[in-house]
């Protein structure tokens, strides 16, 4: 199924480019965080030093207006079935071929834990509900599929700050706008993949045709499935999802919200209908009470 | 995260966030925002009531046109004041979406602006009457989006105590402007004038006690925000303040003047702290992930969801 937004590819005609986007398999993320620093360095994204956060190895926090890339870092005491046949886990996954045919290379050896990283980005909705209640115009829908702010617009309202359903956007203090990241555009005009994608040592974020993409993500979940991994995911693969599918999607190898991902977004615009009709009953209600107030009384 | 007796790390303690940390970001929204819901209710309503009481209460009328132009006047303002970039503030209307509450409420609130400058503008000149004529039932009829639309602007967002309340916020906030507008033209009235008026507040105080009520239960657990933290103050003095002013506006305020004063107080600072509680509820619905996680989990577990993520999950341990 064709990821089809209300402006692209209908409003660019001929200009319309395929559609573009990440697929990041977490599941081969080794957390260098090549990606922020690449990010970092090619949108000239400021600095901001976070310190020592005691989160395992995430020194970066969150998403925000001086991050576009970031990576998460969780540490889990993990049943990954093995248990019963001793020996570590590295062993064991060798034994079962899952290191091989999987690449299921996060599970520190010996004692049971695992390590899961996931590198999280903007989720270039196909229904993008900071775009729809952005009242300037700033956020645009590219030739690319992708959603992306426009600097000399943005006048700071942050409407879409507390729009967005993966906390994503933020307003820039200094600056008084909101940044988010943009796929690179600069670089996709030029035919470059993203600078994050191009840092990544072990292709966990792969850049291409999103039609491209989807295809090898089933795949990659099959093998992994196949291989064991049960909680294994695709996230915001599905057209059908509360955003219809994102731009930017994930295979995960635990629910959405360990990794401090909404298991079930929603962009708030599908419920646009109803609040308008509330808006429209509030302001009948309002003129019946004033109507009756001036008219219903005894002078 | 703890170590345990024999040294090994605990998992995360919440299994259903990530160390904690919020999934949305809270709003970047300041102090001007809750303050210009309240004043441009009161600059809504008060127009619309200007304009119904037209000749019929003419010097009601009067009063409610300058507080309407005087709400208008400071709106804006507030605003504007209230961007990143405040010089910018004409891209608000570089578009016009109906996707936005925020740019169709921009509309609404500069052509609010510019009818209720001319109604007001012929009221106080006694000049301009094409001007008057044209002006004020427009005004009188945008008033009425004005003072509501601001409940769509913040349900069209992520924040779940905000989104979820949908349906009750622009009620909540329309009475809210009820009670305003009219305790307003209650205090600039002497007391044989201020029939409607005092019929407006009450009418308004009262909707907007029962609206509360009515969306805190639909809330339910999600509410939560409401009861805890920064917003509970502002909850409890807006009922309070709110029951209060409207016992005082529908009895002791038909007498006397002073009481009409004390009890208009009442109901104004009622609405602003309204507006106040809801705004802070925003902050705590956004700050803490449960708001945010555990009912979209609840729905992907009652096969509810909308597909982001696996049905199957929700019965994992």
């Amino acid at each position: 199924m064709k990821l089809q937004t209300h402006a692209w590819p209908s409003t660019y005609d001929g200009e319309a480019k395929p559609r573009k986007g990440f697929f990041t398999d977490t599941s081969v993320c080794i957390g260098c965080k090549a990606c922020e620093v690449a990010c970092k360095e090619w949108n000239h994204v400021p600095h901001s030093i976070e310190g020592f956060t005691g989160n395992s190895y995430d020194n970066s926090v969150a998403l925000g207006a001086d991050r576009w890339r970031h990576v998460a870092f969780i540490e889990q005491r993990k049943e990954v079935g093995l248990e019963s046949s001793g020996g570590s886990l590295v062993q064991q996954a060798s034994l079962e071929d899952l290191m091989g045919k999987a690449g299921l290379g996060t599970y520190q050896e010996g004692d049971g834990h695992r390590w899961l990283m996931s590198s999280d980005v903007c989720k270039h909705c196909t229904h993008a509900a900071c775009l729809e209640v952005c009242p300037t115009g700033a956020l645009f829908r590219t030739e690319f599929g992708t959603v992306v702010v426009q600097e000399d617009v943005c006048n700071g309202c942050g409407y879409c700050v507390p729009a967005c359903p993966f906390g994503v956007l933020d307003q820039r203090e200094e600056d008084g706008r909101v940044w988010k990241c943009t796929l690179c555009y600069d670089r996709l005009k030029d035919d470059r993949e993203p600078a994050c994608a191009h840092a990544c040592p072990t292709n966990s974020i792969k850049f291409g045709d999103l039609d491209d993409l989807r295809e090898v993500a089933e795949e990659r979940l099959k093998v992994l499935t196949e291989a064991g991994a049960e909680k294994a995911q695709l996230y915001l693969h599905d057209a059908a999802d509360g955003i219809g599918g994102a731009g930017a999607f994930f295979l995960l190898l635990d629910e959405p919200e360990v990794y401090g991902l909404p298991p079930d977004p929603v962009d708030t615009t599908r419920d646009l209908g109803t609040t308008w009709a509330a808006v429209g009953a509030a302001a009948l209600g309002l003129g019946a009470a004033i109507a009756v107030s001036v008219f219903g009384g005894r002078r | 995260m703890t170590t345990t007796a024999d040294g090994r790390l605990d998992p995360p303690a919440e299994r259903d966030s990530y160390y904690g940390q919020p999934v949305l970001k809270e709003p970047v929204w300041t102090v001007e925002i809750p303050i210009y819901m309240f004043v441009g209710g009161l600059a809504g309503a008060s127009a619309t009531l200007a304009a119904l009481c037209g000749r019929r209460h003419s010097r009601l009328a009067r009063r409610s046109w300058l507080t309407a132009l005087a709400g208008l006047a400071v709106s804006p303002a507030l605003l504007i004041s209230d961007l990143g970039r405040p010089e910018r503030f004409l891209n608000m209307l570089r578009m016009f979406k109906v996707t936005s509450p925020m740019s169709v409420g921009s509309w609404v609130l500069a052509l609010s602006g510019a009818s209720t400058s001319g109604a007001a503008l012929h009221e106080l000149t006694g000049r301009f009457q094409l001007v008057g004529r044209l002006s004020r039932p427009l005004a009188g009829l945008l008033g009425l989006p004005l003072a509501t639309y601001t409940g769509a602007l913040i349900a069209q967002t992520s924040v779940p105590v905000w989104h979820e309340a949908r349906r009750e916020l622009p009620a909540l906030f329309g009475a809210g402007a009820a009670a305003s507008a009219g305790a307003a033209a209650v205090a600039l009235s002497p007391v044989e004038e201020a029939g409607p008026a005092r019929r407006l507040a009450v009418i308004g105080a009262t909707a907007e006690l029962a609206l509360v009520a009515a969306m805190e239960r639909r809330l339910g657990e999600l509410g939560e925000p409401y009861h805890e933290g920064q917003a509970a103050p502002y909850g409890q003095a807006a009922r309070v303040l709110t029951a209060a002013g409207a016992v005082v506006t529908a009895g002791a305020a038909r007498r006397s003047r002073a009481a009409a004063v004390a009890g208009s107080a009442m109901l104004l600072a009622g609405a602003v702290c309204e507006r106040f509680s809801v705004f802070k509820a925003g902050f705590g619905s956004a700050r803490d992930p449960k708001y945010t996680v555990a009912p979209q989990r609840r729905r992907v577990g009652a096969g509810e969801g909308h597909g982001a993520s696996r049905k199957a999950a929700a019965t994992a341990p």
